[in-house]
């Protein structure tokens, strides 16, 4: 164990931390930002009550991806400082824009989106959070181009006398194939665990609402309209995830396609695919003998991995041994198989998981077609359970996507191991690790816990049912912002 | 002009607006268990800043991101080479970001109490280390000839540090008092303007010293009219803040950080991290990134610098009033925020 391990596992748990929170904030923003509109649109009571209630969480949410995003940009430099020194010209500039343009519009029109309600004219208000959803939706591009020129660098030549990057088209990094692919793919898998989030939310308050508490007593009287409001929240979260699960798959089919050309290692690996082969199939299950480079069992699909790589199901499909070959030609010799076994399994899990929680939301709108509800209970926790699936369907995502880049962190530049920081000794970086599990530890049952409290006490609690409407447009300036702090 | 020049120029700016701004929300944070007598006096206190903090923040993110890509290795030496203050500020930055927005939707006692504590740490902390830090910057650091820090912790705690952290916290806290007597009305302005003046008995000497050990140590020709502006607009800020001339008092202390941030910027230049050994110095030309990045970037600040700041001064001016506690009496009358707590059971 010595500081480049433990750099490598803190940068692993921050970013992870980070990105639990992250689609949560790109998809509920914009979730609620329609229902907001919906409630401009119609004046209907419960889509205000639904703004207020989902906004609430989405807050919750919102602050702790914030905190953590910093962690993300001071880490490059701190552990990664070799890292920083070599891309710093190419990948700040991403970086800086993203704050510039993204982070300064988010954390403005959040605040007054928050402090706003009954200050601001409710056009500019409904306009703040539309500014804030598009911030964050906007964020997502820039930092997503800057990862995915790590996996494949493009637009940069490296200097002979300093040895390090430097940027020669910016529109070749912000046009990256990789980046638009991955955006797409990154943005619709956070639409799947908002939609679900919500799923989850409604079908969890509907089944309190129905099964009376977990004793089977009747429990008190639901306040007025919160079983169809929640009727209405979980079709919308049900149709959101449907829509994402479409994308999702085709944005997935499309890197898969990417990887086959530019980072067959990676393909390969997470295929446990270990010679190269024409009309592949899919591996549904396999072990394999990482030391030999074969597999004892494998159960598999036929063809479909060659389709998925090249739209054909003839297409040759590179495997682990041959690649090796041609890498240890290309750059001396050398270890380039990353974790076989990590990766094939990040592979399934994200699929597996991230696609039954699709499959149950399209099963879902069949369930509740024409106003009716699910009978039993188990289908209400199958929706509960599908937002932690989702989530580790994202994590498992990255692993793969940032594992199977190993040993290099850019690709064909820099190896890992020379881009973390010279000066920062073992003790430092274990400290900073130890320090990072823990307050994100603390922080993630707070979080956690008022996430429950918020859902429990529901809707009704935060705006009245349906109270009358005495809003009138009176001078703003006289009215006081909403104290929510 | 070259762009490195330029950008060197930018990222000073980028710092002066966080430290302006951010300064007084760390100023109101370090004074939270000082003025706020109860809660409904911290409630004041935080909702002043509420709309805004946020917002002051991504100057320091934006800061921060610059320098990664317009200068890659000051960006590189800066934040491995002081590890530990980086790592307490990022500690203190994330309980504070979390506790400002956690601490009313939980209603126990201790709940609030807990994170009160985490808001006063976690803005005290970095007001001071900013400074310890930037004294660092300007009076150098152990380097090896591939820029690599070498100075222990220990290292960075001289005498002239230790100064630039009082400076700094001082100093913040007392902009953040004056702001409070700008942005709040009743017992908590009363209590923020007798503030200040006590503020200022630590806060004018400590900043007249460290700017004049700065000018004399390692300023130059320029930085002197600057270290002079500071000082005049400090005890003039502390002398109006008395005659009751908020607005102005806050504009000069506003004044007085910018000043007193250029002056820092300038006696660093034209090195960016000086080290023991001059030979081994950062300097703005070998730390730039090439000229090709620094057109792109200089396009984009262009563009959009100006909207930022355009659309930032609109949320300062949506929330220019006063607060008092009558207003958060009023606003909790509404049930704003928190569920009660035996909500639980109730539903069940
Ligand atoms: C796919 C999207 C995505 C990815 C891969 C990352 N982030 Fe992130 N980040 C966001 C999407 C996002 C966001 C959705 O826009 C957040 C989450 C909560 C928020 O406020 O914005 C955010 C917040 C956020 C913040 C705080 C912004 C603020 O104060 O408003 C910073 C500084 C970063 N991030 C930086 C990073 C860095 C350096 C990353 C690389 C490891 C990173 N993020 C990965
Ligand atoms: C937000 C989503 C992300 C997740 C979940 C994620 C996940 C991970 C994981 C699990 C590792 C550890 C890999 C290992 O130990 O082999 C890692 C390493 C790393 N990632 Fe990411 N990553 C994300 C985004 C990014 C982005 C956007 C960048 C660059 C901008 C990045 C750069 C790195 C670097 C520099 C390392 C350290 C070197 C290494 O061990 O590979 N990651 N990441
Ligand atoms: C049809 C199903 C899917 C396919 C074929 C697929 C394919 C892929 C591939 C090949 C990568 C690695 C890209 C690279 O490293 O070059 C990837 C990454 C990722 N996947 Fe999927 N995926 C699918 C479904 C999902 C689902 C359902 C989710 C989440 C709900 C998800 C979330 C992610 C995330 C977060 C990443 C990391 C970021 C990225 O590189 O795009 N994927 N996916």
């Amino acid at each position: 164990m010595d500081a480049l391990d433990l750099a490598r596992w803190q940068f692993g748990i921050t970013t992870v931390y980070h990105f639990l929170f992250v689609p949560l904030t790109i998809g509920l923003s914009v979730i609620v930002a329609c229902l907001q509109t919906a409630w401009h649109r119609t004046g209907k009571h419960e889509y205000l009550q639904a703004t207020k209630f989902f906004g609430k969480l989405f807050l919750i949410n919102f602050a702790m991806g914030v905190v953590t995003g910093i962690v993300q940009e001071f880490q490059f430099g701190m552990n990664w400082s070799e890292y920083s020194r070599f891309v710093g010209d190419v990948f700040g500039a991403p970086l800086a824009m993203e704050a510039l343009l993204a982070f300064f519009l988010e954390s403005t029109f959040i605040g007054l989106w928050i402090f706003g309600w009954d200050k601001l004219p409710r056009r500019v208000h409904l306009a703040c959070i539309w500014a804030a959803a598009v911030g964050t939706n906007l964020s997502a591009y820039f930092i997503l181009a800057a990862n995915a020129w790590m996996r494949h660098p493009v637009g940069f030549t490296v200097d002979e006398e300093t040895g390090r990057a430097r940027l020669t088209d910016i529109w070749a990094v912000l046009s990256n194939p990789h980046a638009w692919s991955t955006y797409l793919h990154v943005v619709a898998a956070a639409f799947i665990v908002a939609g679900l989030f919500v799923v989850a939310v409604s079908a969890f308050k509907l089944m309190r609402a129905r099964f009376h508490g977990d004793t089977g007593t009747p429990g008190e009287a639901v306040p007025a309209g919160e079983p169809g409001l929640f009727r209405a929240t979980l079709r919308t979260g049900l149709v959101v995830t449907a829509i994402a699960g479409v994308l999702v798959s085709l944005s997935g089919h499309h890197q898969a396609q990417l990887a086959h050309e530019y980072t067959p290692m990676k393909l390969a690996a997470a295929e446990a695919l270990w010679e190269s082969e024409e009309g592949a199939g899919f591996s549904l299950f396999a072990v394999g003998d990482v030391e030999n480079g074969r597999n004892h069992i494998n159960v598999q699909i036929p063809y479909l991995l060659s389709f998925l790589a090249g739209n054909d199901p003839g297409t040759e499909v590179d495997g682990i041994n041959d690649v090796q070959g041609q890498l240890e030609e290309e750059f001396g010799p050398g270890d380039y198989v990353p974790n076989v076994a990590v990766l094939y399994w990040s592979f399934r899990l994200m699929m597996g998981l991230g696609l039954a929680g699709v499959a149950l939301s399209v099963l879902g709108l069949w369930v509740t077609r024409r106003g009716r509800l699910p009978e039993r209970r188990w289908m209400y926790w199958a929706a509960v359970l599908a937002l932690p699936a989702a989530m580790a369907a994202n994590i498992f995502g990255w692993i793969l996507t940032e594992m199977g880049r190993q040993p290099w962190v850019v690709v064909g530049e820099l190896l890992t191991a020379a881009g973390v920081s010279p000066n920062v000794d073992l003790g430092e970086v274990a400290l900073s690790l130890s320090v990072f599990t823990f307050v994100y530890g603390v922080l993630a049952v707070v979080e956690a816990g008022l996430l429950w409290r918020f859902v429990k006490s529901g809707p009704s609690h935060l705006v009245p049912p349906r109270d009358s409407e005495s809003d009138t447009e009176d001078d703003s300036d006289t009215r006081v912002p909403a104290f929510v702090y | 002009m070259d762009l490195p020049l330029i950008w060197f120029i930018a990222i000073a700016v980028l710092w002066t607006g966080y430290f302006v701004l951010e300064g007084f929300d760390f100023g109101v944070g370090t004074l939270l268990p000082v003025l706020g007598k109860d809660d409904t006096d911290r409630r004041v206190m935080i909702n002043a800043i509420g709309p805004v903090w946020d917002g002051n923040e991504v100057w320091l993110i934006t800061a921060v991101g610059a320098m990664f890509a317009a200068f890659p290795a000051w960006y590189a030496s800066l934040l491995s080479g002081f590890y530990l203050p980086m790592l307490l500020i990022l500690l203190a930055l994330i309980v504070r970001g979390v506790a400002f927005e956690y601490r009313g939707k939980g209603d126990t006692d201790r709940w609030r109490a807990n994170w009160d504590r985490a808001i006063f740490w976690g803005s005290a902390v970095p007001a001071l280390l900013w400074g310890v830090i930037f004294a660092n910057i300007v009076s150098g650091v152990e380097m090896t000839a591939g820029h690599t820090v070498t100075s222990g912790l220990l290292d960075l705690l001289t005498p002239y540090a230790l100064l630039g952290g009082l400076t700094t916290l001082s100093l913040f806290t007392l902009h953040g008092a004056v702001f409070l007597s700008l942005k709040t009305g009743g017992t908590v302005r009363a209590r923020a303007r007798s503030t200040v003046l006590a503020t200022a008995l630590v806060a004018v000497p400590a900043t007249v010293a460290f700017l004049v050990w700065t000018q004399l140590a390692y300023g130059n020709p320029w930085t002197l009219p600057l270290v002079v502006v500071a000082v005049a607009a400090l005890t003039g800020g502390v002398a109006l803040a008395g005659l009751g001339r908020e607005g102005w008092s806050f504009t000069a202390t506003a004044l007085t950080i910018v000043a007193a941030t250029v002056v820092l910027f300038g006696s660093l230049f034209p090195e960016v991290l000086p080290a023991t050994i001059p030979a081994h110095s950062l300097t703005v030309a070998n730390a730039a990134s090439a000229d090709y990045t620094l057109t792109v970037m200089s396009w984009v600040a262009v563009a959009f610098l100006p909207l930022v700041c355009a659309y930032q001064g609109w949320s300062y001016w949506v929330f220019r009033r006063r607060i008092t506690r009558s207003h958060i009496v009023g606003a909790s009358s509404g049930g704003q925020s928190t569920p009660p707590s035996g909500a639980a059971r109730e539903t069940v």
